[in-house]
C-alpha cells in the first residue's frame, strides 16, 4: 500500500475564475436566431397555411384545429427570437441577471417556427400537437431512468458508462420473464407486470459487476463500463439467438396496460400526455421526485454526495465510502434495468437485438446536461425526447430537413453543453477515482 | 487515468534464487500468466453458456438421474463443436479440400485484424497519454467516408490514387480526433462524452451522405457507394484467392511507427509525461494542451487508416455498416494489448480470429456469433483485474504487488 499523500486530482484546467458575464449565450442565441430567420422565416412560402391539430378523435373535449397563415407567423416567431437574443445581449452589456426565461422563450419560438415552416402548405397532413407531446414523454422515459441511474452512481463517485448495457439487459429480462409468466398464468397483464418487476434485477446484476470491478479491484470505471456494455450486447444477443429462438413463447409482444386516471385524463392536451400512460411512466415521475428530495434533503443524500465529492473527508466522519459506492452502483443499475423495461413490456414489443440503440449514452448526456440533478435530468431527457418525437412527426409530414440531421441534434447539443457553451458543468469531484484507504 | 493495467513484476528479480520453487513462483507471479488464465477463464464461462443454451443438453438433462452420462456427453459435444468451429474458422480449416480452403481462415483472421490493429494503436496512444478516446468508431467512419469518396469519385493514376485515398482517410479520422482534442484542451470538455457523441454524429453523417447523389451508387436504391477504383484499392498480398491486402503490412508498419514515436521520440516522451502527471508535465514546461490535441489527432488519424483498410481493402465500397463494430472492439484490443504496439498487434490478431470465426460458428455449430462478444469482454474484464484471476486460480499474490491502475 502506498502511504504517500495524494493531491486532489482534478483534471479541469483552471479556467474561468472571474471573467465577468459571458458573451457566449447572446452570441449563440443571435447566430441560431439568424439561421432560423433565414431558413424558416424567409423560407416559408407566402400564402400558405399551417394546421395545428390539438385534439385527437377519441378525446372527450374537442378543441378545433387551428390554421395559421404560415409566412406571417414564421416571420413573427423568428423576429421575436432575434429580439430575445438582443435582450440577452443587453442583459450582458448592462450586467443584469435576466434568468433562464430568455433562452427558454427563445427555444420555444425557434421550435414553433420550425413547426410552422414544416407544416406550411401541407393540406393532407397537419401538425399533431398532442401526438408530438405524447411522443416526447414516451421517448424520454428510458432516458430519464438512465439519467437517474447514472446520477445515483456518479454522485457517489462511480462513473456508470454501462447504462446502455443495463437498459438492454433490463429490456431483455422484462421480455423473458413477461413471456414466461404470461405462458404460465395465461394472463398477459400479469406477465407484463412480472416482467416489470424482473427488469431491475438484470440491471442490478450488471451494476453489481461494475461495483465489483470498480470498487473492489480498482479497475478504471470507464473501462469496466464500456466492456460491460459489450458483455450485455453479447449475452442478450446470444440468448436471443438460442433460448428465445427455440422457445418463441419466451419472447412475445406483451404490453403493459395504460392506466387512465379518471377526470384528469379528460383535460385537453395535458390529460393524454400526463394522465393516460402506463405504470412505468408514472414510476418515472415518482422516482424523479423521490430522488430530488432524497439527494438534496435527506441524510442519505448528504452522505452520498460527500462520498462523491470528498471520500477522504466522508471516511473521516465515519461514512463507509466503499459500501456506499457499492450500494449506489447496484441501485443505479436496478433503476436503469427498470428503464430498460420501456423497450419491451412498456412499449408492447418483443425483444430484439441491440434494441436500445444507444439510448443509454443519450441518457448519460441528459444526466450531464441536467448537471447531475434529477430535475435537470428530467428536463434534459424531455428535450431529447422532444427532438426524437419531432423527428418522427417530420417523418410523417415530410420535410426537406434530412432526418439524419434531426437525429444528430441531441448529440450536438450535448457536445455544446460539455464544452461549456451553455454554462459550465462540473461533475462530482471524486468521480472515477477509486478510494484506497 | 492510465489504462495500462501494468504490473512490472516480471522485471523484479526473484528472491528465492534459481531453484524450481523460485521458478514456479516467478511464473505464477508474472503478468503473462494472468493473460493466459484470463483467456482460459473466459473460455470456461463461454462453454458454460453454450451448454446452458444447447437444446440437446436440455433434452438429456431431463433424464439426468437415469443416465447422467448422456448429459455430459451432450455438453461436451456442444462445447467442443463450438470451439473446434472457431478454430476452423480462424486458424486452419482441417476439413477443407484444397490448400487454399485450409489456409484461408488464417488470412481472414489477419484481414479482420487490420482495422483492429490500426484503431487499437491510436487508442493505445491516447490511453498512455491519459485520454480515454471512445471515438474510434466515428473516426473510422469519417476515414472510410473521405477515403472511399476519393477512391470512387476521383480518378488518378496508379500509385498516386491509392496514396491520396489513404491520406484522405487519415485526414478524415484525424479531423474527428482533433475536435474532441481541442475541446478537451480549450474547454475541459470530457473526451469520453464528446467522442461518444461524435460517433453518433459520424454515423448519421454517413447515413445522410449515402442518401445523396454524390455518394450513392448509380442505379441503386441501397445505401451504398460505387465500388472504389482498382487504382485506389490496396493490392492483395497473397493473390486473388485471399482477401488479405496491403493494409495489413501498413498496420504492422504503423505499429513500428507508434513504437518509435512513443518510446524513442521527444513527442512520445511528452505524451507519456502528460498521461502520467499533467501537472508535473506543465511544471516541466511542456505544453499540455498541445499534447492533448496532438495525441487525439494522431489517434484519429490511425483510426482513419482503419477506415481505409475497410473501404479500400476489405469491403471496396462504402456502406452504412462499413465500420462494423471495429471502433468498439478496438477499445478492448488496446486494453488487452496494454496500449503497447506489440501487444496491440497480438491482441488485434486474437480478436481478428474471434471475428473471422463468426460465420463458421454460425454454420457449423449453429451458435450466434455473439458468443465471441461475450468471450472478448470477459477476457478484457479478467485482464483488467489480475487479483480476481489470481483469486479464481488460487495463485499467490505477487510479493511486489503494486497498485494496479487499470
Amino acid at each position: 500500500m502506498t502511504t504517500t499523500l495524494e493531491a486532489p486530482q482534478t483534471e479541469q484546467p483552471d479556467a474561468d475564475v472571474a471573467s465577468g458575464p459571458s458573451w457566449k449565450i447572446p452570441i449563440l442565441l443571435g447566430v441560431v436566431g439568424l439561421i432560423a430567420f433565414i431558413l424558416f422565416g424567409l423560407g416559408t412560402p407566402s400564402g400558405t397555411h399551417t394546421t395545428f391539430v390539438v385534439s385527437r378523435g377519441s378525446d372527450a373535449i374537442q378543441i378545433p384545429s387551428w390554421a395559421v397563415p404560415a409566412q406571417a407567423f414564421a416571420l413573427f416567431l423568428t423576429i421575436s427570437a432575434l429580439l430575445l437574443a438582443g435582450v440577452s445581449a443587453w442583459g450582458v452589456a448592462t450586467r443584469r441577471k435576466l434568468g433562464s426565461w430568455v433562452p427558454i422563450l427563445f427555444g420555444l419560438a425557434i421550435i414553433a417556427s420550425i413547426l410552422v415552416w414544416a407544416g406550411a402548405g401541407k393540406t393532407a397532413t397537419s401538425i399533431q400537437v398532442t401526438g408530438l407531446l405524447i411522443g416526447t414523454v414516451v421517448l424520454a422515459t428510458p432516458l430519464v431512468f438512465g439519467a437517474l441511474a447514472g446520477m445515483v452512481c456518479e454522485r457517489s463517485g462511480v462513473v456508470n458508462i454501462a447504462i446502455e448495457g443495463q437498459l438492454l439487459s433490463g429490456a431483455f429480462m422484462a421480455a423473458l420473464v413477461a413471456g414466461a409468466v404470461a405462458g404460465a398464468t395465461g394472463s398477459s397483464t400479469v406477465g407484463a407486470y412480472a416482467g416489470l418487476l424482473a427488469a431491475p434485477l438484470a440491471g442490478a446484476l450488471l451494476g453489481a459487476m461494475l461495483a465489483l470491478f470498480a470498487v473492489r479491484y480498482w479497475v478504471d470505471q470507464i473501462v469496466v463500463g464500456v466492456v460491460l456494455n459489450v458483455l450485455a450486447v453479447g449475452l442478450t444477443n446470444f440468448f436471443f439467438g438460442t433460448v428465445m429462438r427455440e422457445n418463441p413463447d419466451l419472447n412475445r409482444a406483451i404490453g403493459l396496460p395504460d392506466i387512465t386516471i379518471p377526470l384528469l385524463s379528460d383535460i385537453p392536451v395535458v390529460g393524454p400526455v400526463f394522465f393516460d400512460q402506463n405504470l412505468l411512466v408514472y414510476a418515472m415521475y415518482a422516482l424523479v421526485i423521490i430522488f430530488n428530495v432524497m439527494l438534496f434533503k435527506s441524510r442519505w443524500g448528504l452522505r452520498v454526495r460527500a462520498v462523491g465529492e470528498h471520500p477522504k473527508a466522508a471516511d473521516t466522519v465515519g461514512i463507509k465510502v466503499n459500501r456506499t459506492r457499492v450500494r449506489n452502483t447496484i441501485l443505479g443499475g436496478a433503476i436503469a434495468g427498470l428503464g430498460g423495461a420501456f423497450f419491451t413490456v412498456a412499449s408492447g414489443l418483443a425483444f430484439n437485438k441491440e434494441m436500445t440503440g444507444g439510448k443509454g449514452y443519450i441518457a448519460l448526456a441528459a444526466m450531464i446536461l441536467g448537471r447531475w440533478s434529477p430535475k435537470g435530468a428530467l428536463a434534459a431527457a424531455m428535450l431529447f425526447g422532444f427532438a426524437d418525437s419531432l423527428r418522427e412527426q417530420f417523418g410523417i409530414i415530410g420535410t426537406s430537413i434530412p432526418s439524419q440531421f434531426l437525429a444528430m441534434l441531441p448529440y450536438l447539443a450535448t457536445i455544446f453543453a460539455v464544452a461549456g457553451l451553455v454554462g459550465h458543468v462540473r461533475p462530482p469531484a471524486a468521480e472515477n477515482i477509486p478510494y484506497k484507504k | 487515468m492510465s489504462a495500462e493495467a501494468v504490473k512490472k513484476s516480471d522485471d523484479a528479480p526473484s528472491q528465492e534464487g534459481r531453484d524450481w520453487r523460485g521458478l514456479l513462483r516467478e511464473i505464477t507471479e508474472s503478468s503473462w500468466i494472468v493473460v493466459v488464465l484470463a483467456v482460459v477463464a473466459s473460455l470456461v464461462i463461454g462453454g458454460l453458456l453454450i451448454i446452458f443454451a444447447d437444446p440437446a443438453v436440455a433434452e438429456a438433462a431431463r433424464y439426468f438421474f437415469a443416465r447422467p452420462m448422456d448429459t455430459f456427453a451432450a455438453a461436451w459435444e456442444a462445447v467442443s463443436s463450438a470451439y473446434t468451429a472457431m478454430f476452423r474458422g480462424s486458424i486452419w480449416n482441417y476439413s477443407g479440400d484444397t490448400f487454399v480452403q485450409q489456409f484461408r481462415p488464417f488470412t481472414e483472421t489477419l484481414t479482420m485484424a487490420t482495422p483492429l490493429i490500426f484503431a487499437g494503436l491510436g487508442l493505445g496512444i491516447g490511453f498512455r497519454a491519459g485520454l480515454f478516446n471512445i471515438g474510434a468508431q466515428g473516426q473510422i467512419i469519417m476515414g472510410a467516408m473521405l477515403g472511399g469518396w476519393v477512391g470512387f469519385a476521383w480518378h488518378l493514376p496508379v500509385g498516386l490514387h491509392l496514396l491520396v485515398a489513404v491520406v484522405a482517410s487519415m485526414l478524415g479520422g484525424a479531423l474527428w480526433g482533433f475536435i474532441p482534442g481541442i475541446l478537451k484542451a480549450k474547454t475541459g470538455a470530457h473526451e469520453v462524452i464528446v467522442t461518444i457523441m461524435l460517433n453518433y454524429v459520424a454515423a448519421n453523417l454517413l447515413a445522410y451522405a449515402l442518401s445523396t447523389d454524390a455518394f450513392q451508387r448509380p442505379g441503386s436504391d441501397n445505401p451504398q457507394s460505387p465500388v472504389v477504383d482498382t487504382t485506389a484499392q490496396y493490392p492483395l498480398i497473397l493473390g486473388e484467392s485471399y482477401r488479405l491486402h496491403l493494409g495489413f503490412l501498413l498496420a504492422l508498419a504503423a505499429a513500428f511507427g507508434v513504437w518509435w514515436l512513443m518510446e524513442r521520440s521527444t513527442w512520445g516522451f511528452r505524451f507519456r509525461a502528460v498521461g502520467a502527471n499533467p501537472r508535473a508535465a506543465r511544471t516541466a514546461g511542456m505544453n499540455v494542451s498541445f499534447g492533448i490535441i496532438a495525441v487525439m489527432t494522431i489517434a484519429g488519424g490511425l483510426a482513419g487508416l482503419a477506415g481505409s483498410a475497410q473501404v479500400l481493402g476489405t469491403e471496396k465500397a462504402l456502406t452504412a455498416g462499413i465500420a462494423g463494430s471495429f471502433g468498439f472492439d478496438a477499445i478492448t484490443v488496446a486494453l488487452l494489448g496494454r496500449s503497447r504496439p506489440l501487444g496491440t498487434v497480438l491482441a488485434g490478431i486474437l480478436f481478428g480470429a474471434f471475428r473471422a470465426s463468426g460465420p463458421t460458428l454460425q454454420v457449423a455449430a449453429q451458435l450466434p456469433v455473439d458468443i465471441v462478444l461475450i468471450l472478448q469482454s470477459l477476457i478484457v474484464l479478467f485482464i483488467a483485474a489480475p487479483p480476481l484471476v489470481r483469486f479464481l486460480f488460487r495463485l499467490p499474490t505477487p510479493t511486489n504487488e503494486k497498485v494496479v491502475a487499470a
